[in-house]
Order: structure tokens, then C-alpha cells, then sequence
């Protein structure tokens, strides 16, 4: 069974302000759990201080019981993936060259195990077919899944995405969706997921969190979380949650006091 | 890409260099057939051969790897195919390393000072580099701070021939600043050999990083790199590799430009996969420029780095033009 991620009184200064303020949280595996809240609220790197690529000025990020920092970097790798929000390619990579990055944390060659896992990845997110494509022919949709692909091709216990569905079309949202919902509730991994978009986070959570100004300021399944009164104080902006046919919708009716 | 793509490439590399090498001790103002070869001594091409032109051929082979090894590796780091070790100015600060020793008159009481002043000065020029390009890491930055290298170094240089003692020390100080094999004698592969193993060692040991390293430096963080670590033995395998190359035959620039951007397509463009073929690559270049150099009729023999920099700077053009959309 996959261990819990958890946030332990966690504060991070940045340029005397505290984008996190004491911050704690438990996150269980075999659930999608989507960060929200305005820019700036701390989201990306409440995820980086998950992922153990910053050190918090105080508190600590566990899984299970162990301090993410007190793992291997390699350790912690394999484990924990992290997908960054402006993802870098810098070579014209071929795809499937690209993807097997993600098994750099595994010592070793890439090996029967690895290339399993690197069709595996390829497959769950649609990019077989772009195997021998060079990385800087992809279109923005294509890259963002074939990014996707690599860091699952890591089998990672933990999937931290810092808005993963930037730039995918509608499309590629739902399965996108699909995907992150199969590997929490099918495979029983954790999947954290950032994104703007309150709609898809309404449609494919088990739990929002809604940031504040480092703080949360909600926290739990989705109608609860997102209810007008939450979104009204965390963006300023008034909004109605509808009850649709598939699930609650969003309507943003304007700026508060418009 | 395969890994039996990327060892063929290694193996044909291998066997080029192998022919450029024999090529080199045949080629020269005296052709040497293969009777001379066989000749133990008898014939008076043997000693040309095996005194004069073996020495020569292994420090080319010895310089070309480090500086295609140390090109391939700063452009893997940077993500910037237009690093390289001439172009970032840490062979300018190797050279005003040497040219201090020599200033100084140090080399001819202890010629260790020499190779160890431009290591030195090498390892301070990644050093900055590295401080001064900070965690951005842009493209942009990273020449610019290189080019602050460049003068700085160039500047400290002219000063040193501008105050210079003698005649003699200002020529000794300018056949370092154009690098040659000429006249080069076993001394200097006993000298330059065991640095440039070494620094290629290093350098060879980063391949897995720089593979992460396409995904930025969060990307590669995440994949469990510990990028601090890299940064020293970059900067410690760069220093060895280009300040040894610099301390025995001056600098010669564009060798870590053009051969990693050659092979790059050969290997699928994965920076790890690219630091052998660019060791060896660089070898062959450095090698074919040399024998190019012997060959030319000229009544003074031209530079190695004269003849580099004749080759490399069009060619640098021509990637610029290539690449300034990107650079914008």
C-alpha cells in the first residue's frame, strides 16, 4: 500500500512574505486532489515543498513517516514525480528517447522493466504514435502529454503536477482527467494536480484545496469546497455552482461588486 | 536511440581517429613511407616519426578529446549549443593563467607552475561562469557572462604583454595565445596526460545528469540529480581537461563548438550520449587541422589555433544565423 503525503507545519519566506504560514495537510493515496487558488497563493510551491525540491524555512514534507528531504535524491524520485509547470525541452529528443528519462532515477540501464514502463506511459496518454517524433516538431497539446507520459514512465508512487492541462484542448483535458482519476482510483496512487481551471477541478477531484495567501482556505470533495462563498473570498469574483447533468458546473457571473 | 547506434558511432569515430592518427605520423614537409616505420632507427625518418611526429599526434588526440569532451558537456549543462570552452572564455583565462607563470618567470626554475596556473585559472573561469550565468541558466546570460570572461581575461593578458620584462617574454606570451603542436616533445603528453584523463573522467561521469538536464534544472532536480554536485565536477573536469589542453599547446578555440554540433544528430541529440563521440570527434578535428597545417605551403608554419579559428568562426556564423530566432 502507498504511503501518505503529508505537509507539517510548513512555512516558506519569500521576500519577507510567507508564501506558505504554518501550513499542514495529509494527503491520502487512491485520490485525485486538486490545488486551487488565485496566482500567487502559494500552490506551486506548497507541490515543490511535497516533492522535496525545497527546503521549507520551517516544518517538514513526509511520506509515511520519513521527512521527504531525509530521502535519496534517487529515492525520492522514484517515488514521488513531479511534473513542473513550465516544462523545459531543450534537445530535439525523439519522443520515446524523452519519455525514458523519466526511468533516470532507476539505476542502471533502461532494461525489460523500463521499456515496459516507458510503452506503458506512452500508451496511458496517447503518444505512441509520436515515438519517433522529434521533441521540437510537437505541438503545445502534444508536449504537455508527452511530458505526462515521462513522468509517469518513473512509476511513481506520487504524481505531483504543477497545472499539468495548461495548454491541452478540451479533448485532451477530459482524457487527461481520465487518466489522473485511473491511476489514483484504479492503481491506487496519489495524483496532486494545480490548475486555474475550477470547472475540470469540480469535474475530476476527490478533494480540492483551495489556497489563500498561503493558507487554506478550503478544503474537501469538490461541492464543498468550491462553494461560491469560497470562490467569492479566495478570487474575488462572484460565482454560482450549478447543478448540471454531469456533474456541478460553474458559473462566473463577474467581479465581486460589479 | 539505440545503444548500439551510439557505440557504432563511438567505433567509427574510433577508427577515424585511428587513421587521421597514422596519417599524421606519414604527413609533413617530409612524406614518411611505411619503409621508414619498419626501418628500428636505420632509416633517419624513424626518429622524425617516432620523436618528433608521435609526440605531436598524441597531444592532438590528448587536446582534441578534452576540448570536444568539455564542449559537449558545457552545452549539455548550459542548453546552449553555442557553449564552448574558447567561446566561454575559460581557455582565454587558462591562457592568462600560463602567460602569468610566464610573466613571472616561473617556468624555467618549476615547469609544474605552468599547467598549474592555467588549471587554476580554468577552474576560477567555469567557476564564475557558473556564478555569474546564476540559476537562470538562459541562453542569453550565459554568453554574455562568457564574454565578460573573454575580455576580462583578454584584458589581464595585455597587461601582462603591455608590462612585460623582455622581447622574449612578450613572444613566448603570444605563441600561447596562438595554440600550436609544433615542436612538441614527450615532456609535454607526460605533462598534460594524466590532467586530461582525469578531467575526461569527470566529464564522462555526468552523462546521466545531462540527460535530466533537458528537462531544466526543476526537471532534473525532480528526477533525483543533485545539481550542485554536477556543478563541481563540471567545473573541476572542465578546469582539468582545458586548462592541461592550454598549458601544453595555447588555446585553440572552436574544437568544443563545431564536434559536439556535428555528432549531435548522430546520437539522437541526448547530451549524455553525445560526450564520447564528442572526445573522439574532437580528436579527429584537431588531428585533421593539424596535418592540414603541415601541409600548407607557407614559409612559416601556420598556427593550429590560427587555423581553427580560420575554420571555426564562419562556421560559428552559420549557427548563429541558424540559431537567432531561438536567441531572440
Amino acid at each position: 500500500m502507498n504511503e501518505a503525503l503529508s505537509a507539517h507545519s510548513i512555512t516558506v519566506r519569500l521576500g519577507g512574505r510567507d508564501v506558505l504560514a504554518d501550513f499542514s495537510l495529509r494527503l491520502t493515496p487512491g485520490e485525485v486532489t486538486c490545488v486551487v487558488g488565485p496566482n500567487g497563493a502559494g500552490k506551486s510551491t506548497l507541490l515543490a515543498c511535497l516533492a522535496g525540491l525545497r527546503r521549507p524555512d520551517r516544518g517538514e514534507a513526509r511520506l509515511g513517516e520519513a521527512p521527504v528531504l531525509a530521502l535519496s535524491a534517487r529515492r525520492r524520485a522514484q517515488r514521488i514525480g513531479f511534473l513542473p509547470q513550465t516544462p523545459e525541452v531543450a534537445w530535439p529528443l525523439e519522443v520515446e528517447t524523452l519519455v525514458s528519462l523519466g526511468r533516470l532515477p532507476y539505476p542502471g540501464g533502461l532494461g525489460e522493466a523500463g521499456r515496459a514502463a516507458v510503452s506503458r506511459a506512452m500508451a496511458m496518454t496517447d503518444v505512441t504514435a509520436l515515438s519517433h517524433r522529434a521533441a521540437d516538431t510537437l505541438s503545445g497539446g502534444e508536449r504537455g502529454r508527452v511530458l505526462i507520459a515521462r513522468a509517469l514512465a518513473g512509476e511513481p508512487e506520487w504524481l505531483l503536477a504543477d497545472e499539468p492541462l495548461t495548454g491541452l484542448d478540451p479533448g485532451h483535458q477530459l482524457d487527461a482527467c481520465a487518466l489522473f482519476g485511473r491511476l489514483a482510483r484504479g492503481e491506487g496512487r496519489g495524483v496532486v494536480v494545480t490548475l486555474h481551471d475550477l470547472g475540470l477541478a469540480l469535474r475530476m477531484a476527490d478533494r480540492v484545496l483551495v489556497l489563500a495567501n498561503g493558507a487554506l482556505l478550503a478544503d474537501g470533495p469538490p461541492a464543498e469546497a468550491l462553494s461560491a462563498q469560497v470562490i467569492a473570498q479566495a478570487y474575488g469574483v462572484e460565482a454560482r455552482v450549478l447543478a448540471g447533468a454531469h456533474g456541478p458546473l460553474l458559473e462566473l457571473v463577474g467581479r465581486r461588486g460589479d | 536511440m539505440s545503444r548500439g547506434r551510439i557505440l557504432g558511432v563511438c567505433l567509427g569515430l574510433m577508427a577515424l581517429v585511428v587513421a587521421l592518427g597514422a596519417l599524421s605520423l606519414m604527413a609533413g614537409r617530409v612524406w614518411a613511407p611505411w619503409s621508414a616505420w619498419t626501418s628500428a632507427g636505420a632509416d633517419p625518418l624513424w626518429t622524425v616519426i617516432f620523436e618528433l611526429r608521435l609526440p605531436r599526434t598524441l597531444l592532438g588526440v590528448l587536446i582534441g578529446a578534452a576540448l570536444g569532451g568539455s564542449g559537449a558537456a558545457l552545452q549539455g549543462y548550459t542548453r546552449n549549443p553555442l557553449a564552448d570552452p574558447g567561446m566561454l572564455g575559460v581557455s582565454a583565462m587558462a591562457a592568462f593563467g600560463a602567460v602569468m607563470a610566464i610573466y613571472f618567470g616561473a617556468t624555467a626554475s618549476t615547469p609544474w607552475i605552468l599547467p598549474a596556473a592555467a588549471m587554476a585559472m580554468a577552474g576560477l573561469g567555469v567557476a564564475l561562469l557558473l556564478g555569474l550565468a546564476g540559476a537562470s541558466s538562459s541562453m542569453v546570460t550565459f554568453i554574455l557572462a562568457g564574454s565578460v570572461l573573454q575580455s576580462l581575461a583578454a584584458a589581464a593578458t595585455a597587461l601582462a604583454l603591455n608590462l612585460a620584462p623582455s622581447p622574449w617574454a612578450v613572444n613566448e606570451i603570444i605563441d600561447w595565445m596562438m595554440g600550436s603542436l609544433s615542436d612538441r616533445s614527450f615532456e609535454e603528453v607526460r605533462l598534460a596526460a594524466p590532467f586530461i584523463a582525469a578531467g575526461l573522467g569527470l566529464i564522462l561521469s555526468l552523462g546521466r545528469a545531462l540527460d535530466a538536464l533537458t528537462l531544466g534544472e526543476t526537471g532534473a532536480r525532480a528526477l533525483g540529480v543533485d545539481l550542485a554536485a554536477v556543478r563541481v565536477r563540471l567545473a573541476l573536469g572542465v578546469a582539468l581537461a582545458v586548462g592541461a589542453s592550454v598549458a601544453v599547446t595555447g588555446v585553440v578555440g572552436f574544437v568544443g563548438l563545431i564536434v559536439p554540433h556535428l555528432i549531435r544528430p548522430l546520437v539522437g541529440s541526448r547530451p549524455g550520449a553525445l560526450l564520447a563521440p564528442s572526445a573522439l570527434g574532437g580528436a579527429a578535428l584537431v588531428l585533421a587541422a593539424d596535418i592540414a597545417v603541415r601541409l600548407t605551403p607557407s614559409a612559416a608554419e601556420v598556427k593550429l589555433g590560427v587555423a581553427m579559428a580560420a575554420l571555426g568562426s564562419p562556421f560559428f556564423l552559420a549557427l548563429l544565423i541558424g540559431w537567432r530566432r531561438r536567441l531572440a
